[in-house]
């Protein structure tokens, strides 16, 4: 009985091969266009498309499980007309295409790949230039985008789109995309219970990746480097951050990360060098900051306004122009066991917890918070002295607001 | 003049504390790279020290020198020399004397620890030049300051009172009225705030060149389309030009009319 049912199983398999064809495409098969291969294509089917240049755009894919392969990245030019490929269909994937050259517009969302209401879906192994939106998914669930890469020519945020742009989606995985030269290099909107992983974003005009209403996701191992404004986590819950670098995030405005209106997420194991802010906090609470490493950052966190029940443990802080800004006298977040590169304080029992507690909270810092322009007095001899004075008495900054456990060394980190 | 510049010159040579001061230079520069090799960092705390402890040992020198080669000074008064030659010579002695203490006392260590190969070559060459400024700015405002006062006492506490209210108090007070002034656009003020202070102005200067300008905001903004570009920096060190020249031509003012 059961090798009968294995045999009926293997026949199954053997029969749907059978019955699935394979399209070839290319300039000197029967079949030359896209078009028209999807036109013929029938469930299951394979199109093969073959290296060659094909001038298209407005493919539409809908409702057939088709295979979409390319050979040697045969290059689909849109020629900055409209949307190349458009699909509302589920179990299909589009792999090894080059397509370049989306319309640019500033009523549509023209898209090198767009996707919308489909399940079951994989886009790999593309590359996608001079796009307007790379890959642009909307109410779909269970995606798989991985191996992209995505660039644009942005010159300005209002006549540029974003790299990988997900809306009303569930369960997606975006992984392994180069994405830069756009406005958003990876943009999730009501997005729920999906990962981004090992992509790099870097140089996009606006942010490197940028989430809103998007809850129960978790991103790791990306890196974004240079990004206009850095990476923005807005009005989320649930939301977790590990192993990211945010790096070079260097200019008047920007941020390695900017958390806004964010619950119960948890931030471990980042990186945040070199930006201006590494973390600046809006109105986020109960969130987890654990085994970050910021390295020479302007500001290492700057906190914004209505933080509350925050914890910050094991993190460290090196050599950052002011570790921390903090704006109110009420203070419900925890500093402990942190690693601090400007603690002056001993250890003397040498069990690697400093004796005197670190305020990482200066009385410059506070100052420059209510008044910018005072910035101007940095690393001037009277602002070390206030801050001494204020260390010694704090009169100005919360006097509850500090580590009481900083570490003499930092802590083990791979960063 | 330059016989006059000479004998200052060798003059402190001879008393040791050009070689102190060029020694402390050399173990600071050492200390610091041995601590850490990276050299921009070495850069960044050097800019700490460079615009405190220059203006001040500046200071107290050219006080110093001043009491102390009084008789001698009065002693050249006697001769057939112009008054302007003699002091000028003596200013440059001490000057050119403490800034090749800076310079070299600085500079040998970064050249070993290979400089030329790092990108930092022009920040520390403008720490230089900075911190040269300020000597010569320095020495040339004790000197007026020591013209001014015949009390030695009284002479040493305004030359240090001087340099604490550059050094400090000014940023107090500049810091001061920032606030106060919270509500009016500061930028322009600020800009022309630090244009009055030789120290504010080297930091800024500084600072900027080493890519924290990011930082200062939209005030920053201002201060980078300003300090940041070549004429900003030809202009700023106009203006420290113009510390060096305007205390010297009011140290032969005075001379003009001083009695010995």
């Amino acid at each position: 009985m059961h090798k009968i049912s294995i045999l009926l199983i293997t026949l199954l398999f053997s029969a749907t091969s059978l019955f699935a064809k394979q399209i070839e495409v290319c300039a000197t098969c029967e079949i030359k266009t896209i078009k028209e291969a999807i036109s013929l294509a029938d469930d299951g089917d394979e199109i093969i498309i073959k290296a060659g240049i094909y001038k298209e755009h407005g493919v539409i894919l809908i409702d057939k499980s088709v295979k979409i392969t390319g050979i040697d990245f045969p290059v689909i030019d849109g020629e900055n007309k409209e949307t190349i490929l458009s699909v509302r269909a589920d179990n299909f994937s589009i792999s090894g295409l080059k397509i370049i050259n989306v319309g640019q517009s500033y009523t549509k969302d023209f898209a090198g790949i767009l996707v919308s209401r489909s399940n079951h879906f994989t886009i790999e192994n593309n590359i996608l230039e001079e796009v307007f939106f790379g890959i642009l998914i909307e109410k779909s669930h269970n995606g798989i985008v991985r191996n992209n890469t995505v660039s644009g020519s942005g010159m300005n945020q209002a006549g540029s789109g974003n790299g990988v742009h997900m809306w009303h989606s569930s369960k997606m995985k975006v992984s392994n995309n180069t994405v830069f030269g756009l406005r958003d290099g990876i943009y999730f909107e009501f997005v729920k219970h999906s990962e981004i992983f090992d992509n790099i974003s870097y140089e996009n005009l606006r942010y490197g990746l940028h989430f809103m209403f998007s809850n129960n996701n978790e991103y790791h191992d990306n890196i974004f480097t240079n990004n206009g404004a850095g990476v923005a986590v807005m009005f989320s819950k649930f939301v977790k951050m590990k192993n990211n670098q945010f790096i070079d995030n260097w200019g008047s405005a920007s941020y390695g990360l900017l958390l806004k209106e964010i619950y119960d997420a948890e931030i471990e194991d980042n990186l945040f060098s070199e930006n201006t802010i590494g973390i600046s906090v809006d109105g986020s609470t109960r969130i987890n900051y654990k085994r970050n490493t910021f390295l020479r950052n302007g500001w290492a966190i700057k906190i914004v306004g209505a933080c509350y029940e925050n914890d910050f443990s094991k993190n460290n802080f090196l050599h950052n122009a002011i570790d921390l800004s903090y704006n109110s006298k009420i203070n419900t977040n925890t500093f402990n066991n942190n690693y601090w590169s400007d603690y002056t304080g001993y250890d003397l029992d040498k069990d690697g917890v400093g004796d005197v507690p670190y305020r990482p909270v200066k009385l410059f810092s506070y100052i420059v918070h209510k008044t910018p322009e005072t910035i101007v007095l940095l690393r001037s001899l009277f602002v070390d002295i206030i801050n001494f004075s204020e260390k010694v008495s704090p009169v100005f900054t919360p006097d509850n607001l500090l580590d009481n456990n900083p570490l003499m060394q930092r802590t083990d980190d791979t960063n | 003049m330059f016989k006059i510049l000479k004998y200052s010159f060798y003059d402190l040579m001879r008393s040791r504390w050009s070689y102190v001061y060029f020694a402390f230079y050399l173990a600071l520069g050492f200390v610091l790279l041995f601590l850490n090799n990276d050299i921009n960092k070495a850069i960044i705390t050097l800019l700490n020290i460079i615009i405190v402890l220059t203006p001040l040992i500046g200071t107290i020198f050219g006080v110093m020198y001043f009491y102390n080669s009084k008789e001698f000074t009065e002693l050249l008064l006697a001769q057939p020399i112009k008054r302007s030659t003699i002091f000028l010579g003596q200013y440059l002695g001490i000057s050119i004397s403490l800034t090749l203490s800076l310079v070299l006392g600085l500079g040998i260590p970064f050249l070993i620890y290979g400089l030329f190969e790092s990108s930092a070559i022009f920040d520390f060459g403008l720490l230089l030049v900075v911190g040269s400024f300020l000597n010569f700015i320095f020495v040339a405002l004790a000197f007026n300051v020591a013209l001014s006062n015949v009390n030695k006492i009284k002479g040493f506490g305004y030359a240090i009172l001087m340099w604490l209210f550059l050094a400090v108090i000014y940023d107090g007070l500049f810091l001061i009225s920032l606030i106060v002034f919270n509500e009016y656009p500061l930028d322009k003020y600020s800009l022309f705030a630090t244009m009055f202070n030789p120290i504010d102005l080297s930091r800024i200067l500084i600072l900027l060149k080493l890519d924290i300008s990011a930082l200062l905001g939209y005030t920053g903004a201002v201060f980078k389309k300003f300090f940041g570009t070549n004429f900003g920096l030809f202009v700023s060190l106009f203006v420290m030009v113009l510390w060096v020249v305007f205390p010297v031509w009011r140290i032969n003012r005075k001379l003009r009319k001083k009695d010995f």
